[in-house]
């Protein structure tokens, strides 16, 4: 491993692959982990948003128009999705969606006309593209930066006060506001895990601020992303503690009493898979900016099931969960990567299979150990139902 | 229309208030009630809340309901009694649309109600328990509740959005009147923890605070009284009988016949998907018909 590889630069990438997938992650959450539809096509989405927003902006359209219209047109497919199967058995949605992403993939292969198919497209508009900061810009850039990691931490450090709290008094009925069930577990593990994430947090604040002020263009898409992230993340946290939120979770436990009590299950199903789409289209946007190529070899179904991995990981139907969960599955991929990459007895090929290999082994380990995922509430798996 | 006929008897003085098929230009209503006729010699007095006439249901090749008849007149506390597998939850399932009947009409207040949704029916004012409880576990038995209110600001996509004051003013309130149905049936202690934990009684407690927390004009309970010990039994009758007094309507299926006699003012039986007899509690339970139902050849 030589020095050059850990440097600011290759930060920045990871904080952007990062956030596109926790972004991604997201809309699935909030499909599957709030509203328990199984969603294994999860990359049309993606695709749909990533395609639509770069060729319109190609055709001149202003580029944050274009990318509304992505995430619009990709809220589209999901209600297409839903219409079709919404009303059938739930394991027909599981299927029709796998479905749905091959056929996606195609046709971004086969009509040339429209996709360039495996030429793929490039020379597309990218945000902050030409952008010369002034170090007044720069200034408000990092200040912008330190703000969203200030309340980052400041949240951290609630939870883990809470947590503390809730330790103390296990007993007893909590504050008076709180509507959702008591957790009652041990909270060293939390601890661990709030001071990891408080190294790492520093860490990547340091590494943007820093890349921020030596500005390049992938600072400032850094910047964009965790910004619109931040933004999603908070608006879906307020959501999923509505009544709106609240209806999605019913009928993720039994949505026959969901319907019994006078809740339109398939509209909110059908909104559910369209938010959670919109959202897998926004990231698909950031996913062709960063990569300022794409072909349809980059939406092959395998990330679909990356996203997946993320929100079991972390813990499903819950949205910190989901951004923790990318982060370590991105972590998981550099420090391999890595750490295979000047061995004797795996060449490259054999090394990315053995890769994925011990992420299948690790989630098995993971499964048994703690099947609720990281952040996911141990006492919810001995409820009956 | 005639549900004005049907909600105000005594306002208009010409109403002959004896025969209330008279009054009846509703078709439909009227070919129902005609059908509930012939099962039910003496009608109610009233235009009923609740009649549904001639229905059938086949699970292949099964009938599991066969031409049954059922009223049930507003204020009333009515039963459905009979033995295992007589068809009485699938009778609530067709009158609440779970399941779409074969043939027959349900009528609510005077309209057709079998082509709505479940959902449908419920806004409307029916609601249904069910047989095996039913809670979502995951939720906390508060949240439970406060799902059952009807006409939520919070549960629009993008009033959840725009109306955060609004919201979190309705949702104290559904909070009060929450806690104050849990405590009346005993579980306001358990209000934050996991539905989930709950124990099979606490869980059938649960479902009809859940529809009381509706606040319908009809509640179709599915043996409320199976698993529940029998002091918490007589509470759950003393709260049904003050919850009628309020003005609630009730439709009971139970095997607990002590249930049945003491709350019921009309009772049906149902054997083999027929109906059997139907009368006051008295009179079934002197029923030769009905006792060699239940007692078998
Ligand atoms: N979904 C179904 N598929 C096939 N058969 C069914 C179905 N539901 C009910 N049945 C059959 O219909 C008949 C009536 O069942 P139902 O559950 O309505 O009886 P019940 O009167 O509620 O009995 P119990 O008092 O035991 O609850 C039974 O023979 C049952 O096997
Ligand atoms: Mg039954």
């Amino acid at each position: 491993m030589d020095h050059d590889s850990f440097s600011v630069g290759y930060l920045v990438s990871l904080i952007i692959f990062t956030g596109t997938y926790a972004l991604f992650s997201l809309g699935l959450n909030l499909q599957w982990g709030f509203t328990g539809l199984i969603n294994f096509g999860h990359i049309a989405f993606m695709t749909v948003g990533a395609y639509t927003t770069i060729l319109l902006s190609l055709a001149q359209v202003p580029l944050i128009l274009a990318t509304l219209m992505g995430a619009g047109v990709a809220a589209l497919l999901g209600l297409l999705i839903g219409f079709s199967t919404l009303r059938l058995r739930e394991d027909y949605l599981a299927i029709v969606t796998i479905g749905v992403s091959e056929v996606v993939r195609l046709i971004a292969l086969n009509e040339e006309w429209l996709t360039r198919g495996p030429r793929g497209v490039y020379g597309y508009p990218l945000p902050l593209e030409g952008f010369r900061p002034t170090l007044l810009s720069k200034g408000v850039m990092i200040a912008i930066w330190t703000v969203i990691f200030a309340i980052a931490f400041w949240q951290l450090g609630q939870w883990v006060s809470r947590k503390l709290k809730q330790n103390a008094k296990l007993q007893q009925v909590t504050t008076e506001n709180e509507f959702t069930p008591i957790e009652r577990s041990r909270p060293i593990g939390k601890l661990v895990l709030a001071g990891m994430a408080a190294i790492l947090g520093l860490v990547l604040y340091g590494a943007g601020a820093a890349s921020l002020f030596n500005y390049d263009y992938k600072a400032g898409l850094m910047l964009v992303l965790v910004i619109v992230l931040a933004l999603i993340f908070w608006r879906l946290e307020w959501l999923v503690r509505s009544p709106w939120g609240r209806v999605l979770k019913a009928i993720r436990e039994d949505e026959e009493v969901a319907k019994a009590l006078g809740k339109n299950v398939f509209w909110y199903k059908l909104q559910s898979l369209m938010l959670g789409g919109a959202i897998a289209g926004l990231a698909g946007a950031f996913y062709a900016w960063n990569l300022s190529f794409v072909n349809p070899d980059g939406f092959i179904p395998l990330i679909t099931f990356q996203a997946w991995t993320i929100v079991v990981l972390g813990g499903a139907g819950n949205n910190v969960g989901t951004p923790l969960g990318a982060a370590i599955f991105w972590g998981y991929n550099t420090i391999t990567r890595f750490a295979l990459e000047d061995n004797r007895l795996l060449d490259a090929s054999r090394a990315g299979a053995f890769r994925i290999m011990v992420i299948g082994l690790l989630l098995m380990i993971l499964m048994v150990w703690r099947p609720q995922g990281i952040l996911g509430k141990k006492e919810e798996l001995t409820l009956g139902r | 229309m005639v549900d004005s006929a049907a909600h105000q008897p005594d306002s208009s003085p010409d109403n002959s208030a004896l025969d209330p098929l008279a009054n009846v230009q509703n078709q439909d209503l009227a070919e129902v009630l005609a059908e509930v006729e012939n099962v039910s010699p003496s009608p109610a007095l009233e235009l009923p809340l609740l009649a549904a006439g001639g229905l059938i249901k086949n699970f292949g090749g099964i009938r599991a309901v066969d031409h049954a008849s059922i009223e049930v007149a507003p204020g009333s506390i009515t039963g459905l009694i009979g033995p295992n597998g007589a068809g009485k939850t699938t009778l609530f399932n067709l009158l609440s649309s779970f399941i779409r009947p074969d043939q027959g009409r349900v009528l609510f207040d005077g309209e057709p109600i079998q082509h709505l949704q479940p959902y449908q029916i419920a806004q409307r004012g029916m609601v249904r328990t069910f047989q095996v409880a039913r809670v979502l576990s995951r939720l906390s038995v508060l949240e439970n509740m406060l799902l059952a209110a009807q006409q939520q600001t919070g549960e629009k996509f993008w009033s959840a959005w725009f109306l955060p004051k609004q919201i979190a003013k309705e949702e104290k309130e559904l909070r009060e009147r929450a806690m104050a149905i849990l405590q009346s049936v005993g579980l306001a202690h358990m209000a934050h923890e996991y539905a989930g934990a709950l124990s099979g009684g606490q869980r059938k407690l649960l479902e009809m605070a859940r529809a009381l927390m509706t606040r319908p004009k009809l509640i179709l309970l599915d043996e409320p009284a199976a698993g529940v010990n029998p002091t918490l039994i007589n509470q759950i009758c003393d709260h049904i009988v003050n919850w009628n007094k309020e003005g609630m309507t009730f439709l009971i299926i139970e095997h607990n016949m002590d249930v049945i006699m003491s709350l019921c003012d009309r009772v049906w039986v149902l054997a083999e998907g027929r109906n059997l007899a139907v009368g006051t509690p008295g009179e079934i339970q002197t029923n030769p018909q009905v006792l060699e139902a239940y007692l078998g050849q």
